[in-house]
């Protein structure tokens, strides 16, 4: 039986990956300019379908590179083009308008690549399991979790030990004052909603050989990115990380304990996250 | 009043000023003249053209298109309506076709609760619908109707078989995963009975969070642990293709066969599994791989237009449909009524073979194939297995007027 919550555990670990990578542009975006950005989902959708593409052209690896970089771009454009405007005008224009971009683009990778899922398959190199700890677990899950947990270090470092994260930090914190000092919180902005939108483009990108590529993971992987941004706490890498951990693990152990409730629980534990800590796991008690 | 008087003035006004829009104008009266001697036989296709199911519902249009073409007929007009996946836009669409349009017969349905949507509908208003793919099993069980004649399956004809045949190959333990909605609970339910009326046993099972589980990981591991000797799912869709990649990857082949109801490695979802599908054994009412006369001319015909693909058996579904109704016309029916009456009587050997309609229920009579999908020369194919000829519902609480 110890099997079966190892297996489990390295379960949580491998969804809890996935989802920091989609939660942490979201989270940062919400927290900095408390911007709702409901397309950030079409983006994550993008990614796995560019890197279906991609990776048919020039293999596995060049797409997980090149695909989260096609999504930045994409996102970089909007920004500029028409979500930059809108972050202006408070949120009831930000959500209409950032979930009109969802149903576009499912229309659009809808017209591009077809009606049937699409897969990207494994490379040699990460084919196969892994035999430790008594159980055997699948190589590529393995590699999901390596890449998350290194990606939420760097992100970790860049925020906590460089100068440009002591600026994203202040202006999370208080935006006016951060203008006041001269930090140009628009540019600064402009710079990590490109990133989160590369994230969430690596996040599609990776999930695609498990769960495949569809015109619905637009929507299926926006619900959980927002609970895990609202327990984590907005604005907060370390929250992110922490928010999807805990997520990962209601989701996985709720299929397995109690798997007539799974689809509740979350919601449940958001319900719980509202009440007791509106704030977010990882934001002092009293921050304005 | 006035205003509307002004508003034709200036229409008549248009017509005479400008010459092209007056040639439109007199086109449109002739066409307004000429329709409705065009037609003798009004056809409602109530198909989803957007939204999940929007791949199937072509392939359902193409089949039916295809045989209406074969027959040469040019006295059927096809009319078409989008019912989406929802309810209630099919039931809306349903009351356009047979309302506005006035439909003689409806074509058509491919989500289950599109169907139960649109079944009360189709009854009372008498109009007859031939079902293309929706199982759901009670609209030829306890919500059977004389206007409602399905051309697809039911969820229990195809996985009731299943039951019967897994437990006479000696398999004892069986645990089973399935979406959480109807078809689903239907599916996994007619195996159960029959698996265990036969002496088998389910010593687990559970329903995923539909549209909501994408990750298969923890109900895998649930599985793996219940110690049984095979594992028995339905899954369709992007679902169809994730299940069968990730039981792969965690290697449960060796120790736990998967088996399905066959829509798990359908020839849609075959190309995208790759070899991950290889062993999987399902039932199916159709496989692009069967060998007769009447398939190979079928397939044949159906690559002159998609080359590269092989039909679904959602195609072949369309198709029959089609063949269903030109069998009727053939009679000489005309009219809802008489078409209605028609529609059971038809019988015929298609691309799946012989099939008949019950007429205790209205339900397709046809053979399951039981198939073992394998690697081909051609990347992965359908290897058939085993043939239970002539499945027939019970009446499931039917009683026909």
């Amino acid at each position: 039986m110890t099997t079966f919550w190892i297996l489990q555990t390295l379960n949580t670990l491998q969804y809890a990956a996935l989802l920091f990578l989609i939660a942490a542009g979201l989270s940062v975006s919400f927290g900095l300019m408390g911007f709702v950005n409901l397309a950030h989902g079409a983006l994550y959708m993008l990614g796995a379908f560019i890197g279906v593409t991609l990776s048919v052209q020039a293999g596995f690896w060049a797409a997980l590179f090149l695909a989260p970089v096609t999504v930045g771009a994409i996102g970089l454009i909007l920004y500029l083009g028409l979500l930059g405007r809108v972050a202006r005008l408070g949120p009831m224009p930000q959500v209409l308008v950032s979930f009109g971009l969802v149903f576009i683009a499912t229309e659009i990778v809808r017209i591009l690549w077809g009606d049937v899922p699409l897969s990207i398959d494994i490379p040699s190199a990460l084919r196969g399991r892994l035999d430790m700890l008594s159980v055997s677990y699948p190589l590529y899950r393995l590699f999901v979790i390596a890449i998350g947990a290194v990606v939420s270090l760097l992100l970790w470092l860049g925020v906590n030990r460089t100068g440009l994260g002591a600026a994203l930090r202040a202006s999370v914190e208080n935006r006016t004052m951060a203008r006041a000092i001269g930090i140009d919180t628009d540019r600064l902005f402009l710079w990590v909603f490109t990133l989160g939108a590369a994230l969430a483009g690596l996040g599609g990108v990776v999930a695609a050989p498990i769960t495949s590529a569809s015109a619905g993971m637009a929507v299926s992987a926006l619900v959980p990115a927002l609970i895990v941004t609202v327990i984590g706490g907005m604005g907060s890498i370390s929250g992110t990380a922490a928010g999807a951990l805990v997520v990962a693990a209601i989701e996985v152990f709720g299929a397995a304990i109690w798997p007539a409730a799974s689809s509740v629980l979350i919601y449940a534990a958001l319900a719980a996250a509202l009440i007791w800590r509106p704030q977010g796991l990882f934001k002092g008690a009293v921050s304005h | 009043m006035d205003r509307r008087e002004s508003s034709q003035y200036h229409r008549v006004e248009d017509c005479t000023k400008d010459p092209l829009m007056n040639r439109y104008c007199i086109a449109c009266l002739l066409a307004a003249v000429a329709l409705p001697a065009a037609a003798d036989t009004k056809v409602g296709l109530l198909l989803p053209a957007s939204g999940n199911y929007a791949a199937l519902g072509q392939d359902i249009e193409d089949g039916f298109r295809m045989a209406i073409a074969e027959s040469g007929r040019s006295d059927i007009e096809i009319v078409e309506a989008d019912t989406e996946a929802d309810p209630q836009t099919g039931l809306t669409m349903a009351r356009k076709l047979v309302m506005q349009d006035e439909a003689d017969v409806l074509v058509g349905v491919v989500s289950s609760a599109v169907l139960g949507a649109v079944r009360n509908f189709v009854h009372q208003s008498q109009v007859p619908l031939i079902v293309a793919n929706a199982g759901n099993s009670d609209a030829t069980g306890k919500d059977c109707s004389a206007y409602i004649t399905r051309v697809s399956f039911s969820n229990d004809q195809l996985n009731r078989p299943m039951g019967e045949w897994m437990a006479a190959q000696g398999i004892s333990s069986v645990y089973t995963l399935a979406p959480d909605y109807a078809a689903g609970q239907q599916m996994i339910g007619a195996f159960s009975a029959a698996f265990e009326a036969a002496g088998g046993d389910i010593v687990g099972g559970e329903f995923t969070p539909f549209g909501k589980t994408e990750d298969f990981g923890p109900y895998l591991a649930k599985a793996q642990a219940s110690g049984a000797e095979a594992l028995y799912v339905f899954y369709g869709g992007a679902d169809a293709i994730s299940f069968v990649r990730q039981y792969d990857s965690f290697g449960l082949a060796e120790e736990m066969p998967l088996y399905s109801v066959g829509f798990l490695t359908a020839p849609l979802y075959l190309r995208e599994q790759g070899k991950a599908a290889t062993g999987v054994i399902g039932a199916l009412h159709y496989l692009p791989s069967l060998e007769s006369p009447e398939n190979d001319t079928f397939v044949a015909a159906y690559q002159a237009e998609h080359p590269d693909t092989l039909p679904s058996e959602y195609v072949v579904a369309g198709y029959d449909a089609g063949r269903l109704l030109l069998g009727a016309l053939e009679e000489g029916v005309e009219g809802r009524e008489a078409l209605a009456n028609a529609l059971p009587n038809v019988s015929y050997t298609g691309p799946r073979g012989p099939l008949k309609i019950d007429p205790a229920t209205n339900n397709i009579v046809q053979n399951v194939y039981v198939f073992e999908t394998v690697e081909g020369d051609e990347g992965m194919t359908h290897k058939l297995l085993d043939t239970v000829e002539a499945v027939q519902d019970a009446p499931n609480g039917c009683a026909m007027p």
